[in-house]
């Protein structure tokens, strides 16, 4: 059991977190902006996080937060 | 479920003015780990330099101080010698750093300050628009290199590690990176070691750090990633160039 | 009191101690070197910090981080080198820190000359680097005020959070002078407002900062300064004034120049003339109170200087051109004579 978090007006949308997932469940999705107008990162698969925190090390703006 | 990856608590929970995918964060995000870990905020005093973390002093929530381009480890030099139980870190850009504040960061090294130098090495002037850096690669296209630096014109890049691994002040020199997840735990245990050294008092410490600037080199944050371990890392190789505590202490 | 006969320049360094300063960042230049040397000798005995910079840009930047965690500290140099420090005072001044900085003035421009001059005085007093700022500028005459006006100087360089400077020149630095050292009471300005030393996690964390970009912001924080600036200049201001009570003509001299022209006014006397002396000691703010005061009954006035006249713009400006104002000056390290000065105050009109 283990969780990824974007805050998501912290987020720049910048995906640096997308390429560090080893599970490959973290994306940029292109539906939603938060308030500075970025697309910003969600996870795909709540279910698959294994809470390796990689996503949150890559992000230059800690807008993730790991649990697990 | 227990929260295993956060803010850390010395970096001030505001959103920064860096651009989408830029570096600094992830090294400021290190620096304050290691400052945690140590549970030194406290009794850290950090100096910022000109440049894109000029404001960084928003950022770290220990003691801050502005220096003049280039001369943050003057500043900080000033700092420790009068303050020499606080832990004091310079934090410098490649223009900062190699450039105008050339004379300073060597005679900080020379000297054996007890005090650590992060050093961002982009390979640009981020904060004026993209000119040529004394670290800029090259053929690298910048603003003041449009047609590619050529070392005819413009001479050639300085290797910073390298050259201050050569001084006898100096404890730590270590190149490291920010391009993938285990080069950022590298960086911080560098960074930690850096800081052990301050404690230790050992010399001077100076970790450079290959980092990205997307918005000056033209690139997607992703694409930026790749030119650094493209184009940067065979130019400048990561590792450790001097260390005292280690066997043989040279690279 | 026990007077020792002692270097201008070595006092200027044992009056710093004196005054508390922990730590003294320097670079070699003639002719303020010995400062630097007793430095080196006395201040680690002292508890403090001596050190060798790699340049004056360095020496001044050192000065600034120690100020910036509340430590008095000073630096010295010579007219190029103050040239080269004028980027950290422009920053020592823009982020409010106290600091004591010591020119013992040589000739100029370029490398100029290694004799006396006064020809830094428009850089000290109205563009020690770039922006809209101030620093105290105390002038002393003797080596016995060297020793006061850094003691001063130290103090109100804390009191206000300004820098403060002493302008002095190689007559003063290389001259030997009976000196005393009075006992002093060090005043201890609370500094835990704002000095970045550490925060214990016990407050907030403080920030030294020059840097506002919003231009509102900047114009705030230069306002805020510039209304220290006038209680400076309603509480600071200080001059001596010599026979100026009856005088005909004034003479208007600083530091070094001003003890000629004091032998000159005595002459001048001799002869019939009523002549008197206006001596600036501060140069920011400017004594105009003072010189007004020291004309009222003079009909003219005669600026002296060892430079091709600099101070003559601020008497002129502070008698509003009421009066007349010659200059004599003498410059790259040419001191005037009393004789000449006295041809001149005759030539002007003191000889009716």
């Amino acid at each position: 059991m283990a969780k990824m978090t974007v805050i998501t007006e912290r987020c720049k949308g910048c995906g640096l977190c997308t390429t560090a997932c080893p599970k490959k469940i973290v994306s940029l999705q292109k539906e939603k902006r938060n308030k500075k107008g970025y697309f910003y990162a969600v996870c795909t698969d709540d279910n698959a996080c294994i809470g390796c925190a990689m996503c949150g090390i890559m992000c230059p703006d800690c807008a993730i937060i790991v649990e697990k | 479920m227990a929260v295993v990856f956060e803010r850390p608590k010395s970096l001030i929970d505001v959103p920064t003015h860096y651009c989408p995918g830029c570096t600094h964060g992830i090294v400021h995000r290190l620096i304050c780990e290691v400052i945690d870990e140590m549970g030194i905020e406290g009794d850290t005093i950090g100096i910022c330099p000109v440049g894109c973390s000029v404001m960084a002093y928003d950022y770290f929530n220990c003691d801050m101080i502005e220096a003049p381009h280039g001369r943050a480890p003057a500043v900080a030099t000033g700092v420790k010698r009068t303050n020499p139980d606080k832990f004091v870190f310079t934090y410098q850009g490649d223009g900062d750093l190699a450039a105008i504040g050339t004379a300073e960061t060597v005679h900080v090294a020379t000297r054996g300050e007890n005090i650590v130098i992060i050093f961002i090495n982009n390979t640009i002037y981020g904060m004026t628009g993209g000119q040529m850096a004394p670290t800029t690669i090259p053929g690298q296209v910048t603003q003041t290199t449009p047609y590619g630096r050529d070392p005819e014109l413009a001479g050639y890049p300085v290797r910073v590690c390298e050259m201050l691994s050569t001084l006898t002040g100096t404890a730590l020199a270590q190149r490291v990176a920010v391009d993938t997840v285990p080069h950022i735990r590298e960086t911080k245990k560098a960074i930690r070691k850096a800081f052990e050294n301050q404690k230790e008092k050992r010399g001077l410490s100076i970790v450079e750090v290959l980092s990205t600037c997307p918005t000056n080199w033209g690139m997607s944050p992703v694409e930026a990633i790749k030119r650094l371990q493209d184009e940067m890392i065979p130019y400048y190789p990561l590792g450790v160039y001097k260390d005292v505590t280690a066997e043989g202490g040279n690279k | 009191m026990e007077r020792n006969l002692m270097k201008g320049n070595e006092a200027l360094a044992e009056a710093a101690i004196r005054a508390g300063c922990k730590c003294f960042f320097g670079y070699p230049i003639t002719p303020q070197t010995e400062l630097a040397a007793y430095m080196a000798k006395r201040m680690h005995k002292a508890g403090g910090v001596f050190l060798q910079a790699e340049s004056e840009i360095a020496a001044v930047n050192m000065v600034l981080g120690a100020a910036s965690t509340g430590v008095r500290a000073m630096t010295s140099s010579s007219s190029p080198g103050v040239s080269l420090k004028s980027e950290g005072i422009s920053y020592l001044a823009g982020s409010d820190l106290p600091a004591v900085i010591i020119n013992v003035q040589r000739g100029g421009p370029g490398l100029g000359g290694i004799q006396p001059s006064q020809a830094d005085y428009w850089q000290a007093t109205k563009a020690l680097g770039h922006g809209d700022f101030h620093l105290l500028v105390y002038a002393p005459a003797s080596v016995q005020e060297m020793v006061d006006m850094v003691t001063t100087a130290f103090d109100r360089a804390d009191k206000y959070r300004i820098p403060a400077m002493i302008l002095a020149d190689g007559l003063l630095g290389q001259m030997m002078e009976p000196v005393s050292f009075p006992e002093i009471s060090i005043n201890d300005y609370d500094k835990s407002s704002w000095a970045a030393d550490g925060h214990k996690n016990k407050r907030e964390h403080h920030i030294i900062n020059s840097l506002y970009l919003k231009p509102d912001e900047l114009q705030k924080s230069v306002y805020e300064r510039f209304e220290r600036y006038e209680k400076v200049k309603a509480e600071e201001t200080d001059a001596e004034l010599y026979l100026t009570e009856d005088c005909d003509i004034l003479l208007c001299a600083y530091g070094a120049t001003a003890r000629v022209v004091k032998s000159a006014v005595n002459s001048a006397r001799e002869i019939g003339i009523k002549a008197g002396m206006f001596r600036p000691k501060t140069l920011w703010p400017f004594p105009v109170k003072e010189v007004n005061e020291a004309v009222k009954n003079a009909k003219c006035l005669l600026d002296v200087e060892m430079s091709m006249g600099q101070m003559i713009d601020d008497v002129k400006l502070a008698i509003n051109c009421s009066k007349p104002v010659h200059f004599f000056g003498r410059t790259g390290g040419v001191i005037p004579t009393p004789a000449e000065i006295l041809e001149e105050i005759k030539k002007v009109g003191g000889a009716e």
